[in-house]
């Protein structure tokens, strides 16, 4: 294999820079983003087969928000702690990705 | 002269049965670019040496109308033959016979072999191109699969299981490759994965090209489950052929021995590697200016480039090398890298191949992604595959052995026989830079002149800890050589090796962090 030289870039480590050729997998790994308590996002995709709650209603931990059709699976999704609903991001037959913010929380 | 009548009646049923899905189904064969199963299975072994097994086979599927159905040989050809005059088991799944499917039969077939491989000792070669389980067959088809995984994992250290990928594998069937030695793949033939594009379409609405998903680069640069790229299945068998000179047919044997040859005069260890430890340069350079013919057969080409591993041959005898490579990622050891060694070094240790180590590598991998990916399991699976390993084991520090990872890249620590050092190794916890900026804090924020303050502890640290002196003088390093000598230690300290009996405690097996 041959390599070009100009390819060579900085790569600082231990506070030492090393020149040197990065791989695909090292520039497509992904930026880690701290959790967001607010947020109730989708670990999996799936379809909405029902929603409970609306805008500013007030939920108590550990009730049910929405049930999700998910890997041939019903998954209810439960209020994480006290709070009021903010804003409900889904409807009942949506299909939604994989990290889409279903619910956010006041 | 009775005879004669039977004679032609078995010829006719051979000649039928060898047609395996019949003129149509080899013609689409041919327009996929891809070789029949019967081509593959003598384009691996030597001229005129096969020998088919169970071709009179038949499928036992009674429903959905498949008992009206003939499926020559149950859709796998199996058989022995040789390979450079030595005796070897092969299968090859027949994707013309109703798409290669396994039934209950095709799964026997290839557990027959596989019992025959393991009982007499010889490698085993896997050709996979089917479409997956014959659902028509039922639970009897996962137990196929099932009955083939345990036998993959029986035979696992104690004959070289070869698997070549040569059209879809798709599903459970995945998982056969997965437990072998080596997976060889072909661009744009090899396709491998569990669940596939339309399953990933219809759950998870991501669309995706089964190449994209599954294909032969993918596997050999992303995923690490493959050992061999090749552009064509011509390649893919060259490369079959030339892995099998370098390993020994059962772990009860050596790999066989070649005369000895000199590195290629080309191959000038001394002007491959810069002085300066902040610059890259291909390790392979280095492997070859100390190989017989400056041969080097280097294995996961694609996969985690900052770890180099494959075979070479020192004197004759086969080496199996591991070499960090700045010329990626600066050679830092990570996930994968770790992940790639460990796995090539137990390898080497199942097989009776001594193992060389190149290092040059400046520490592990900083990142949220790397911590949380498990760099500590991945990292840990380098320290047990070292400490567990009994067959010979020489380190050469080049450069840079910094912190843990000089402890991981064999170091005498960890149970290496010989540690050579280059006189330009630097050997210590850190480099000198991260280094002077922690002793000697207090001295440079409080100094006038901070910069300058910075780079004389930077200097005083490099002079005091960057160098093989300091280890040497602890005894960790057995002997600081000159990069012309490199090759003539390592003949000597092989030969000094070769009967070298090194034990652990009896048991069961261990609990390697994987």
């Amino acid at each position: 294999m041959t390599v070009n030289e100009k390819e060579f870039r900085p790569f600082l480590l231990d506070q030492v820079s090393y020149l040197t050729l990065t791989t695909k997998k090292f520039e497509n790994r992904k930026k880690w983003q701290p959790s967001k308590p607010k947020e109730i996002c989708s670990i999996i995709p799936g379809s909405v087969i029902e929603v409970l709650v609306t805008s500013g209603q007030k939920v108590k931990s550990g009730e049910v928000l929405l049930t999700l059709d998910s890997m041939k699976m019903h998954t209810k999704i439960e209020m994480p702690y006290d709070g009021v609903i903010k804003d409900v991001c889904l409807a009942k037959g949506d299909r939604i990705p994989k990290n889409f913010i279903m619910i956010t929380i006041k | 002269m009775s005879f004669k009548r039977n004679i032609l009646e078995l010829r006719k049923r051979k000649k039928e049965a060898q047609q395996g899905g019949g003129e149509k189904a080899i013609e689409k064969q041919v327009a996929m670019g891809k070789k029949t199963a019967r081509e593959r299975v003598k384009a691996i072994l030597d001229e005129n040496s096969f020998h088919e097994y169970d071709l009179f086979v038949e499928h036992t599927g009674r429903d959905f109308d498949m008992d009206k159905k003939i499926l020559h040989g149950d859709g796998v050809i199996i058989g022995t033959g040789t390979m450079y005059g030595q005796p070897v088991a092969i299968y090859a799944q027949d994707f013309t016979v109703f798409g290669g499917s396994l039934g209950l039969m095709h799964a026997r077939k290839i557990t027959k072999i596989m019992d025959h491989a393991l009982k007499m000792r010889v490698p085993l070669i896997g050709i996979n191109d089917s479409g997956g389980a014959r659902i028509q067959e039922g639970v009897n088809s996962l137990a196929g699969y099932g009955e083939i995984f345990y036998r993959n994992t029986n035979a696992s250290g104690v004959i070289p299981q070869i698997s070549v990928i040569l059209g879809p594998c798709a599903g459970g069937a995945v998982y056969s490759p997965a437990l072998t030695d080596f997976v060889f793949v072909v661009e744009n033939i090899s396709k491998m994965f569990i669940t596939g594009p339309g399953v990933i379409k219809s759950v998870l609405g991501e669309e995706i090209s089964m190449e994209e998903l599954g294909g032969a680069m993918v596997h050999s640069e992303i995923s690490g489950n493959a050992h061999f790229f090749a552009k064509s299945e011509d390649e893919c068998f060259e490369q079959i052929k030339k892995l099998i000179t370098f390993i020994p047919w059962n772990n009860a044997q050596k790999a066989l021995r070649f005369p000895a040859a000199e590195p290629l005069a080309s191959a000038n260890i001394e002007e491959i590697v810069p002085n300066d430890p902040h610059l890259p340069y291909d390790i392979r350079d280095v492997i070859r200016a100390v190989t017989d013919n400056s041969d080097f057969f280097e294995i996961m080409e694609y996969f985690a480039r900052n770890i180099v591993i494959g075979f070479g041959r020192i004197d004759g005898n086969t080496v199996g090398f591991v070499a960090n490579q700045p010329m990626y990622l600066a050679g830092v050891l990570d996930c994968d890298s770790s992940d790639k060694a460990a796995r090539f070094i137990r390898y080497c240790d199942a097989f009776n191949i001594p193992i060389v180590t190149l290092e040059d590598m400046p520490g592990y991998l900083p990142g949220v992604d790397q911590e949380h990916a498990g760099v500590i399991r991945h990292g840990a699976k380098l320290l047990y595959a070292y400490s567990e390993a009994t067959v010979p084991r020489v380190t050469v520090i080049i450069r840079k052995a910094y912190g843990g990872g000089y402890i991981a890249m064999n170091s005498r620590h960890l149970g290496a026989d010989f540690v050579f050092a280059w006189p330009t190794a630097e050997i210590a916890v850190m480099g000198p830079e991260g280094a002077a900026n922690i002793i000697f804090k207090k001295e440079i924020d409080e100094s006038e002149n901070p910069e300058e303050t910075r780079k004389q502890k930077i200097q005083e640290y490099k002079d005091k800890f960057a160098n093989p002196f300091v280890a040497a003088s602890k005894g960790y390093i057995d002997e600081v050589i000159e990069p012309l000598e490199t090759r003539a230690r390592l003949i000597h300290s092989l030969e000094v090796s070769a009967s070298k009996v090194d034990t652990r405690p009896l048991r069961k097996h261990g609990i390697p962090p994987f």
